[in-house]
């Protein structure tokens, strides 16, 4: 066996997803490889050969995978793929964008999302927003796979020696180019990664009253999410929307106000350890989840609660 | 331009699933059904460029047993002007999915194939991406922008740090998310008017595509239930149970 994860990197800064892929590659058993398809490579790729159990860090750097589009990163795997027996990406945006182009390169099935390792072709994925898990068995030449962070646990980011190697780039592509980006700019923690989370739902009746959510997260340290809800309704930005469609979490602490608790949006959070809900009806089914549910009007609570902290 | 859509149809996403007794898959029978909510957004959005002038046809396509047929009237009542069914019964991975619509996109020459960006039943998010990368077409997957303009499409796309604008070169697939539109309901003349227009029938042996599943599903089952909390009293109550039972502020 042999994994190549596909790194998510910017700067001299490889991303968590990558070290939650890394560990599920570390299931799969095998080498474990990274390759880093970007431009100015250099100083993640000095951070990416440390981190634990990899063997071999693959960089193509090259002005055609500026901005990481599709449509030149896809082949680069699919080239890169032929000596591997899997290759993994994180199931967030980057690797959700550009994995299955890559797949479809190779004609093979992806596995998107996987849950867990059950042997080295065997995977457990959640389907219908997590209420089913399904186990499948895979006999494609190469398993492209997407791996829910969520379900592993990051591998440390030091401690490796991976010896670097520099592979070819890419003929540049003209189907797409970049124009911009409006990145959420936020000084708390990454709701991905977060240990506490606090969201706000439709019952925040606005953005203006998210104010009183964000100084709770400040005092606790967490990060803020969102209902789609509440995002639709445009009180905050589409990055904060949890659920089946938008971020998979598992905080230590997610506390929901003002979420009434669809299943889409349990598919997002339901795996957190200690899960929190204040709601104004005490028929929300977010209760059925919640470990601690208080019925009570959210204007009140929040600012209480936020005072009780100390 | 001509506009294809891919309608799948998916249990309602209302519907409380339940897992089959037997482990072999998710109970579908006597079970809502409706078009995958993400294609309803992929139809409203093709039928919207046809009424602003810069689509000429829409043209809806799914996959699925002899019921899909109605998943496409809901498309033609919606406003799209004719589908394409291809009739198979069982599942049908992404992969297969992509392979059947590069047949249908070489017969019928789209200049552009809006997909959902997920279907709620497999969770896959894959195909558009995969029929992209099968024709050698761009993709802008994720959009909750579109724009049609000098022969490109400009996208915005739902990133996991924000939103992210990229220029296409046409023809090229988009896939939607949900933040595009929202989709219109039918109206009844205009769900009368839908049985009227043309639902072509094939099978996928008519594209030489064999949709045996890749993946076998060696077992289906229902995660673990969470254990039942409690509810508090009050904001004093709540701060004491994290603090000494939870023990996680
Ligand atoms: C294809 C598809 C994908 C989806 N994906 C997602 C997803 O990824 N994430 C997601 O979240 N949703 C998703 N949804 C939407 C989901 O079905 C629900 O519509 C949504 O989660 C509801 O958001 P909400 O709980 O904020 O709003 P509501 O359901 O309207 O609930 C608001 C709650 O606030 C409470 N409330 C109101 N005022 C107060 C007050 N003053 N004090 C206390 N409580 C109060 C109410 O009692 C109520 O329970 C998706 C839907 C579809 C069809
Ligand atoms: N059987 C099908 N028939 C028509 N379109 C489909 C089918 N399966 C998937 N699609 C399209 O591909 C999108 C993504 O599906 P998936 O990759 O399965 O998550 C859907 O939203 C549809 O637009």
């Amino acid at each position: 066996m042999s994994n190549l994860v596909i790194a998510e990197f910017a700067g001299d800064e490889i991303w968590s997803a990558t070290l939650n892929t890394v560990a599920a590659a570390k299931e799969i058993g095998g080498d474990i490889h990274v390759a880093l398809i970007g431009t100015d490579c250099d100083a993640a790729a000095a951070a990416a050969a440390k981190i634990e159990g990899v063997s071999k860090v693959l960089v193509c750097d090259d002005p055609a995978f500026t901005h990481q589009m599709a449509e030149a990163v896809a082949p680069k795997i699919a080239e890169l793929a032929a000596t591997y027996s899997h290759v993994l990406a994180p199931a967030d945006t980057f690797g959700k964008n550009i994995m299955p182009r890559a797949a479809a390169l190779l004609d093979v099935q992806q596995i998107s999302d996987i849950s867990a390792v059950v042997g080295p072709t065997s995977f457990e994925r959640p389907i219908y927003a997590g209420n089913a898990l399904a186990v499948v068995e895979s006999a494609e030449k190469i398993n492209v796979i997407t791996v829910r962070m969520t379900s592993f646990e990051a591998v440390a980011a030091e401690g490796g020696s991976a010896e670097i190697e520099k592979v070819g780039g890419a003929e540049a592509q003209e189907l797409s180019s970049f124009v911009g980006a409006e990145m959420t700019e936020s000084e708390r923690p990454d709701l991905a990664t977060a240990k506490i989370v606090v969201s706000g739902g439709r019952g925040m009746g606005s953005g203006e009253n998210f104010a009183i959510l964000e100084t709770l997260a400040d005092k606790l340290g967490a990060a803020v999410g969102a209902s789609r809800a509440a995002v639709d309704a445009g009180f905050v930005p589409n990055d904060y929307q949890v659920g089946q469609t938008g971020k998979v979490i598992a905080p230590d602490l997610y506390i929901a106000v003002g979420i009434s608790g669809a299943i889409q949006h349990l598919a997002g959070m339901k795996d957190s350890k200690t899960i929190v809900a204040i709601n104004k009806d005490d028929e929300a089914p977010i209760f059925q989840v919640a470990d601690y549910g208080l019925v009570a009007d959210l204007f009140d609570a929040v600012p209480e609660l936020e005072k009780k902290l100390g | 331009m001509k506009v294809l859509v891919p309608v799948k149809r998916v249990v309602d996403y209302n519907v409380k699933i339940r897992v089959k007794a037997d482990g072999s898959g998710v109970e579908t029978a006597n079970v809502k059904m409706s078009m995958n909510p993400f294609d309803e957004i992929a139809v409203e959005q093709a039928v919207r460029l046809k009424e602003a002038g810069a689509a000429e046809e829409v043209v809806a396509v799914s996959i699925g047993p002899q019921q899909a047929q109605e998943t496409i009237r809901t498309a033609l009542a919606m406003g799209a002007d004719r589908g394409i069914h291809i009739k198979h019964d069982g599942e049908v991975e992404p992969l297969a999915v992509a392979k059947l619509l590069k047949a249908v996109v070489e017969k019928e020459g789209p200049e552009l194939v809006l997909t959902g960006k997920q279907a709620i039943d497999d969770d896959c998010n894959q195909t558009g991406q995969m029929l992209a990368a099968l024709l050698g077409w761009a993709q802008g997957t994720f959009a909750s922008k579109l724009e049609i303009a000098d022969g490109g499409a400009k996208v915005t796309r739902e990133v996991d740090g924000g939103l992210e604008t990229i220029q296409l070169k046409l023809p090229a697939i988009v896939s939607v998310d949900l933040r595009l539109n929202e989709p219109r309901y039918a109206s009844l003349p205009n769900i009368m008017k839908a049985k009227k227009k043309p639902i072509d029938a094939h099978e996928p042996a008519d594209f030489g595509v064999d949709p045996t599943p890749r993946l076998k599903t060696v077992k289906v089952s229902e995660p673990p239930p969470r254990q039942g909390g409690i509810k508090v009293e009050s904001v004093d109550e709540l701060v004491e149970k994290l603090k000494t039972e939870a023990k996680v502020i």
